[in-house]
């Protein structure tokens, strides 16, 4: 089965559009979403009623920091975050705002575990920025491929028996087997606040029997959903970064 | 994790496991069939018990990623894998005949019988690199040939793919590899620059053409660190008919720094193809190794070498390809030559390690015999040469990056093609004649050479005149 995961979706509904037409396009079977819906962006209303149909249908959806402050305190967050959150909370309806509080921090399917920020301690938010720190989520689960998102750039760890860390930079459109006999975390770039420098959404696709990731790419119009950004008043920086993929 | 359970006459996903034709220290070989395949196979299967080498385990996932990603005739085609959760394995074609190894007895080879053979390897390895792998163990038991004379390289366990995740990254404290033809940037924990299996290649035609080894067999990590200080002695040194073009060939193979190597496996398969343009410089003629002094200087910096910037194979090839421009000699060119001149020191400002070949096609008569002398006397192959170097006189190219060629053939466009594909070429700089009766009669060349070749080609005309008809879909080459 092909599976789709994205993940920091962020409000933006061009971004994530996009993305959703080319998984499909690609046979995506089955979705897998790693939070972060809202904040940012300028359309939370339509990225959380999206995300709650795929649930409907079958998807898994698990919680971001982000989802989690529309409904606590926004103390631990940067400026511009904080006054998006602020915006973000106004928006939603009672009925978005409980499906985002009633997310899981982590879902785990014994072979593949999902979450937002690692596995370690996944309520702490850790931002997995090195090999020591992608050994430390992987440490804690023995599933064979874990995925999470949060720090918005892709790469792909791996560890062997012995402990032995591997990390790649990931060539979009290149699959990867992900060998059995060691552990992989897969870390997705972000479909709506793209920072590795190319500002196109990024998302992965992997076949459950062949073990095979792909990461991948798909462009959008990021004019509209920058303008947006802009027109509802939000920090500009918000809609400046969108273009430049930082 | 299962034991493996191979013996005659098993089956393993289809394949019937025939008789073991190698066992090493990281893997056994199986002959294998499969209904449905009528190649010869051969099932590679690693050891993976308790106590064997835990590199075996390492360098055989490697392989079961990279093999089933390789094509062409330089490498044994996969038809499957199998993982460690069930029972390892890897299928491959089975090529037939001997490694390169069978040959140490006969060394030193006949200079010309080596240049041939590590051509060959060059163009391999060119092909190898391309697909984003270094090889990283290349000596004469890694390399085979095909019946129709490709080199063939097996042995995957220590090679990097550029878009895979190294899992020798971290495996291994010290360097992991073949000690005597190991790279000295390799000492240094680099794994990713192409020109590490040039320095191998080195190594193997300096030892097949002088029965030497230019570094000695030492497996210590003392005696292997000597490399990335002390150089080896010339061939010439140990042969004194050493032939100086392969001298600067070898030597330039075995620089210290990658960066004094040549840059791709093409270039150094271009010199090898054509050993009287290599241009010789001091090293050619060296008949003794640096002095002391200054080989214990390079020891005592080795700390202060600077940092390498992460190298990616595919950037590092794109940026020195093989340029060929096509060069008519002929009175009335001028025009169109000094447009091509123009488009090609445009494409060469953007690569510094490019290197160009100016052809020109000597076209010989179908029927009647050509005379190599002209109404003059003079001889025509040899004015052409002299006319290609004046036309790159004013790209101030060094002599390593420029080389001259006439071809002589009765079809100036089969001829330009066959030079692209013997010699790699990369991009081909070509002139369109403009219309003329002789064109509509002939058939254009540009349009054959752009039309059927494997690589990119830029057609040149030049610049409109304002007198010019606009009629540009009839000028076209």
């Amino acid at each position: 089965m092909l599976l789709a995961v994205f993940s920091d979706i962020h409000g933006n509904r061009q971004a994530f559009e996009a993305c959703l037409k080319l998984a499909r396009a690609k046979g995506a079977e089955r979705f897998v979403l790693l939070g972060d819906f809202v904040g940012y962006g300028a359309d939370p209303e339509w990225v959380v009623d999206t995300v709650m149909g795929l649930v409907r249908e079958g998807a898994i959806a698990v919680r971001g920091n982000h989802d989690e402050a529309v409904n606590t305190t926004t103390e631990a967050m940067n400026a511009e975050a904080q006054i998006a959150i602020e915006w973000t909370r106004g928006r939603l309806d009672v009925a978005q705002r409980r499906f985002l509080a009633e997310l899981p921090m982590l879902v785990d399917e014994k072979e593949r575990l999902y979450v937002h920020s690692e596995a370690s301690s996944p309520q702490r938010w850790h931002y997995v920025r090195s090999t020591a720190d992608a050994a430390k989520s992987l440490i804690s689960t023995p599933a064979h491929v874990t995925f999470c998102g949060h720090i918005h750039r892709p790469a792909l760890y791996s560890m062997s028996v012995t402990a032995k860390m591997t990390s790649l930079v990931p060539k979009t459109d290149v699959s990867v087997p992900l060998l059995r006999g060691r552990q992989w975390l897969v870390v997705l770039g972000s479909v709506g606040q793209p920072r590795d420098g190319d500002p196109s959404a990024a998302f992965v696709l992997f076949d459950t029997v062949s073990c095979q990731i792909t990461y991948c790419r798909a462009p959008y119009d990021i004019a509209s959903a920058a303008n947006k950004i802009r027109e509802n008043g939000l920090p500009p920086w918000l809609a400046d970064r969108l273009l430049q993929g930082r | 994790m299962p034991q493996p359970l191979v013996k005659s006459g098993a089956e393993i996903d289809g394949y019937t496991i025939g008789e073991c034709v190698h066992a090493g220290g990281m893997a056994t070989l199986w002959t294998v069939t499969h209904p449905g395949i009528d190649v010869p196979l051969l099932m590679k299967i690693p050891r993976v018990s308790e106590g064997e080498d835990p590199a075996a385990i390492v360098s055989f996932e490697m392989e079961m990623m990279i093999l089933p990603r390789l094509a062409g005739p330089h490498v044994p085609s996969c038809f499957g894998t199998g993982d460690f959760a069930h029972q390892a394995y890897a299928v491959i074609e089975r090529i037939p005949g001997t490694t390169l190894y069978k040959r140490l007895p006969d060394l030193p080879l006949p200079y010309e019988e080596a240049r041939q053979l590590v051509a060959k390897i060059a163009a391999a390895l060119a092909d190898l690199h391309r697909q984003n792998v270094i090889h990283h163990d290349i000596k004469p038991s890694s390399i085979m040939f095909r019946d129709s004379g490709e080199a063939v390289l097996i042995d995957y366990g220590l090679s990097h793919h550029n878009h895979l995740p190294d899992l020798l990254q971290e495996e291994f404290r010290l360097p992991y590899g073949t000690a005597p033809y190991m790279a000295p940037e390799r000492l240094l924990g680099v794994r990713d620059d192409p020109r590490s299996d040039l320095f191998s290649l080195g190594v193997l035609l300096y030892f097949f053409t002088t029965g030497e080894r230019p570094f000695g067999e030492g497996e210590t990590l003392r005696a292997m660190r000597r490399r990335l200080w002390r150089d080896p002695h010339p061939p010439r040194e140990l042969r004194a008919d050493y032939p100086p073009w392969l001298q600067e060939v070898v030597l330039r193979c075995l620089a210290i720094e990658p960066v004094w190597r040549y840059p791709t496996a093409s270039q150094l398969a271009f010199d090898l193809a054509h050993p009287e343009q290599v241009k010789l410089t001091a090293r050619s003629e060296r008949l003794k190794r640096d002095p002391l002094s200054v080989a214990w200087r390079r020891r005592f910096n080795l700390g202060v070498m600077a940092p390498r910037a992460k190298s990616d194979v595919a950037a590092q090839i794109a940026s020195s390809p093989i340029l060929a421009v096509a060069l008519d000699t002929v009175e009335g060119a001028g025009e169109l030559n000094e447009a091509l001149r123009v488009t090609t020191e445009r494409i060469l400002a953007t690569l510094p390690s490019a290197r160009l070949a100016c052809v020109n096609v000597l076209k010989l008569n179908r029927i009647a015999i050509d005379r190599r002398l002209d109404e003059q006397g003079s001889n025509k192959h040899i004015d052409r040469l002299v006319a290609l170097r004046h036309w790159a006189t004013p790209l101030k190219l060094d002599e390593s990056r420029l080389s001259v060629h006439v071809l002589e053939a009765v079809d100036p466009a089969a001829a330009l093609l066959e030079f692209a594909e013997v010699n790699q070429v990369d991009h081909v700089i070509i002139g369109a004649r403009q219309s003329s009766f002789r064109r509509t009669l002939l058939g254009s060349v540009s349009a054959k050479v752009a039309s059927e070749a494997a690589c990119t080609v830029t057609v040149v005309r030049p610049p409109r005149m304002a007198s010019a008809k606009p009629d540009a879909g009839v000028v076209w080459g």
